[in-house]
């Protein structure tokens, strides 16, 4: 048995340190049971010297004295196999555990980047908006007004609409080499269950946004890409939204709208900031909760306190030009449920709403945990 | 099919029912409604069912679970408003049997929606107590089965009662004004339709789940009922049959002459499943025009629900876009439709309670139990991976209901049906 004096000094590390070991030196003949019933024979077996016919690996180059140790340590401390962790529930600590991974992957410079979903071929591109005052609303409809100004701190925003390829990866997980276990804090992420239906109702998947999410859904969604991609993703509040619209100088002929169905993201000219889409094609989840008289009070993000109605903006394809415009707002409603002929109605889909997708924002700067699970968590998924 | 805004029916159906100004609080001809399987179907059924006529009150409730009873009647409260709910304990009856009770009961109109393998039974009990029924799709997964929902349907034509179907597509405006347009011949004589309902499990066993010892076979299968023939008929006869109904309907409810179907089963049976995941089935008819009718349940394939239909003067596709595309040859535009999308599912119990309080009773019998002999032939051609002749269907003995029937007992294990092995009775 090997001295053991180092071990004060030495965590194992068991995804870093000796799973790569036991994967280079052991893992073709032998499995996980195997290790556990023979505990320190394991060891044993290293040191032998090479031409005994118990050494092991019986093949190639003996196991250096400081692997060896390593081994020894992990033995020590009793053969933990994090796999073994009780997995998680969909809670504040599952959004401590994310937020903990996206401190360790550090801040983004204020620059575009692109991000591709670990696991897939799927990638998509973010755009910086600088913080800045922006005058907010319009005096053409009443729950557009006052104008007022506001402040928006820097935030990156997705280029365009979230496509079927990308939600996609969140309804099915194993499109993204997903395997249960694998990952204990994107497996505790809630998923939708699988419709019924197709849910693009013939419209198309490939290159065309995602739509009829409830807001539930597309909350957990942006979750579980944090979760994969250790970069805090989430639904924009209106006053970010109305922002980057107002800033980008979008302009309505830049919009999709058409008696047929939705267009590809990006098929039109993108707006000053480099975003496609923001008017027409499809409308956009944000997070706040709508009221009408909201901009009497001014608050940065009005929390859901009920099932309906939640703001979405742009406009989308089945509209006309009165909401091609970057102040309009559309409350959602429950007849955006209306073919769905169950109850309770599922908190996923909104199978009426053909014309309802997400834009992706990042603020700059990463809030607390408690924040972000605020806005990862309506609290109102149920409609009743 | 009349297409009567609701609001509109409403008011027609209070004059005719009492006089206007009357009262909800002193309204004495409620129509009571009981409901048979308090599911998540069921349920919603329920609340449509309330929200189709201001006097109609749930009042007794059917199912295997307790828990299921009490956790859906509370929420049809909440959404129907908490007047229209009134279900004594002594109303919430429990078990196999239990539809009885609930028909038994001081009601009208029975809502039945349990898995589809009790229908048969059910439905023939309610049309004997001569109750007015919403009777959810299919109506039978087997041909014993389809054979005593004819005879059903003979003896409901003759009560004086209504019988609804939920084969919403029936209800639905925009579809119901297409096919108009077919049987009109806007496209000419059909000579083929494919249809697709490919889309991913409905409530699949999940991977490594065991039935529990206390637990009978029986019980077992109803909890887990869409992964067993004798519950559900499998999912062409549960859920494609949207599709079969489409294509009964568009070729008039004419008998097919035969079918040639690929059935097989590609992801694993969990605890016991014995239902293909996939089928195509290819129906002759008298003519010679064809139907295709393909359907799946996978996960994270291409999923796609639509119709296309080909005519000797222009072709139809529905489901490839939000409406409906009516063209000729050319690429010709024939029709589109104009106006809004109704809800089918309030429109089909909207058509039930305005027929009851007209004293005009609406039959969909032969058509709902033509659709699922249609879908139960595609599935038996797809078992057996013989060709099929409706006449064969039709004297067929095969039943899939367990014989004698006990809640508590054990079933002989049915695996997953192979073409050639299985053979047809």
């Amino acid at each position: 048995m090997t001295s053991l004096w180092f071990l004060a000094y030495l965590a194992v590390d068991f995804d870093g340190q000796v799973k790569p070991l036991l994967a280079k030196h052991c893992n073709e003949c032998h499995d996980r049971a195997f290790y556990l019933r023979h505990k320190d024979s394991l060891l044993k077996s290293m040191q032998y010297p090479a031409g005994d016919e118990r050494a092991m690996p019986p093949e190639g180059p003996r196991v250096p004295k400081s692997e060896q140790d390593l081994i020894a340590a992990w033995i020590a401390e009793g053969m933990k196999w994090p796999v073994e962790a009780k997995a998680m529930n969909d809670d504040l600590e599952l959004t401590k555990a994310i937020r903990a991974q996206i401190v360790k992957q550090g801040d983004t410079p204020l620059r575009p980047y692109v991000e591709k979903v670990p696991g897939s071929n799927v990638s998509f591109e973010m755009l910086p908006v600088r913080g800045g005052k922006f005058k907010m609303g319009s005096m053409e409809k009443p729950d557009e007004a006052p104008i007022h100004e506001r402040s928006v701190e820097a935030f990156f925003m997705s280029k365009t609409e979230v496509t079927w390829d990308l939600y996609r990866l969140f309804m099915f997980a194993m499109l993204s080499g997903e395997k249960p276990g694998e990952d204990l804090v994107v497996d505790a992420v809630s998923r939708p269950t699988k419709p019924y239906t197709e849910m693009s109702f013939g419209m198309g998947i490939d290159g065309f946004p995602a739509i009829s999410m409830t807001h539930h859904a597309a909350n957990k969604f942006a979750q579980w890409l944090s979760a994969k991609t250790g970069h805090f993703y989430r639904l924009p509040t209106e006053v970010e939204w109305e922002y980057a619209c107002v800033l980008g100088q979008t302009k309505p002929e830049d919009a999709v709208f058409s008696a047929q169905k939705y267009a590809k993201v990006a098929s039109k000219k993108p707006n000053a900031l480099g975003l496609h889409d923001m008017l027409g094609n499809v409308m956009e989840w944000t997070a706040d909760q709508y009221q009408a008289e909201a901009y009497t009070r001014q608050e940065p993000w009005v929390k859901s306190k009920r099932p309906y109605p939640h703001t979405a903006r742009g406009g989308s394809w089945q509209d006309d030009a009165r909401k091609m415009r970057c102040p309009a707002r559309t409350p959602s409603d429950p007849s955006w449920k209306q073919q769905d002929p169950n109850l309770p109605k599922s908190i996923w889909y909104h199978t009426d709403a053909l014309g309802l997708g997400i834009r992706l924002v990042r603020p700059a700067k990463l809030p607390t945990a408690e924040e972000m699970h605020a806005f990862w968590n309506n609290g109102v998924a149920e409609d009743n | 099919m009349e297409n009567t805004p609701r609001r509109h029916f409403l008011k027609t159906a209070s004059v005719v029912a009492a006089p206007a100004i009357i009262s909800a609080q002193t309204v004495t001809n409620a129509i009571k409604v009981g409901l048979v399987g308090a599911g998540g179907r069921g349920s919603g059924a329920a609340y449509q069912a309330l929200k189709a006529d201001d006097y109609a009150q749930l009042v007794s409730v059917a199912d295997v679970s307790l828990d299921q009873i009490n956790s859906s009647l509370p929420r049809i409260a909440r959404q129907a408003g908490e007047k229209k709910v009134i279900v004594a304990d002594t109303n919430k009856y429990l078990g196999y049997d239990a539809y009885q009770k609930v028909i038994d009961s001081d009601i009208d109109v029975v809502i039945l929606a349990t898995p589809p393998g009790f229908r048969p039974n059910h439905l023939r009990y309610a049309v004997q107590q001569k109750r007015h029924i919403f009777c959810e799709k299919p109506m039978a997964v087997d041909p014993a089965g389809v054979r005593h929902v004819l005879e059903t349907v003979k003896m409901s034509k003759e009560n004086g009662k209504s019988l609804v179907a939920g084969f919403n597509w029936r209800y639905s405006n925009y579809i119901t004004q297409l096919f108009e347009q077919i049987h009109g011949g806007i496209i000419g004589d059909i000579v083929a339709y494919y249809a697709t309902y490919y889309s991913s499990p409905v409530k699949p066993i999940p991977m490594g789940t065991k039935k529990p010892a206390d637990m009978s076979d029986v019980e077992w299968q109803t909890r887990w009922w869409y992964n067993f023939v004798w519950t559900c008929g499998g999912g062409y006869v549960e859920q494609c049959v949207h599709s079969v109904d489409k294509v009964a309907w568009a070729f008039k409810e004419q008998a097919p002459l035969s079918c040639v179907a690929n059935a097989g089963r590609a992801y694993p049976a969990e605890g016991g499943t014995n239902i293909h995941d996939h089928i195509e089935v290819n129906y002759l008819y008298p003519g010679g025009a064809r139907a295709f009718i393909a359907h799946r349940h996978f996960v994270g394939t291409h999923n796609e629900n639509a119709d296309y239909i080909l005519g000797t003067k222009g072709k139809i596709t529905i489901g490839r876009s939000p409406l409906p595309k009516v063209e000729d040859h050319q690429g010709k535009i024939l029709w589109q439709f104009e106006g809004t999308r109704n809800d089918p599912y309030q429109y089909e119990h909207d058509v039930l309670f305005q027929s009851i309080r007209k004293g005009q009773p609406v039959n969909n019998g032969d058509r709902m139990i033509h659709s699922t002999a249609l879908a139960v032939m595609g599935r038996l051609a797809g078992d057996t991976g013989i060709e099929l002749t409706w006449d064969q269907i039709m004297n067929s003995q095969e039943s899939t209901f367990p014989n004698p029937f006990d809640p508590k007992g054990n079933l002989p294990e049915v695996p997953v049906a192979v073409p050639g092995l299985r053979k047809f009775a």
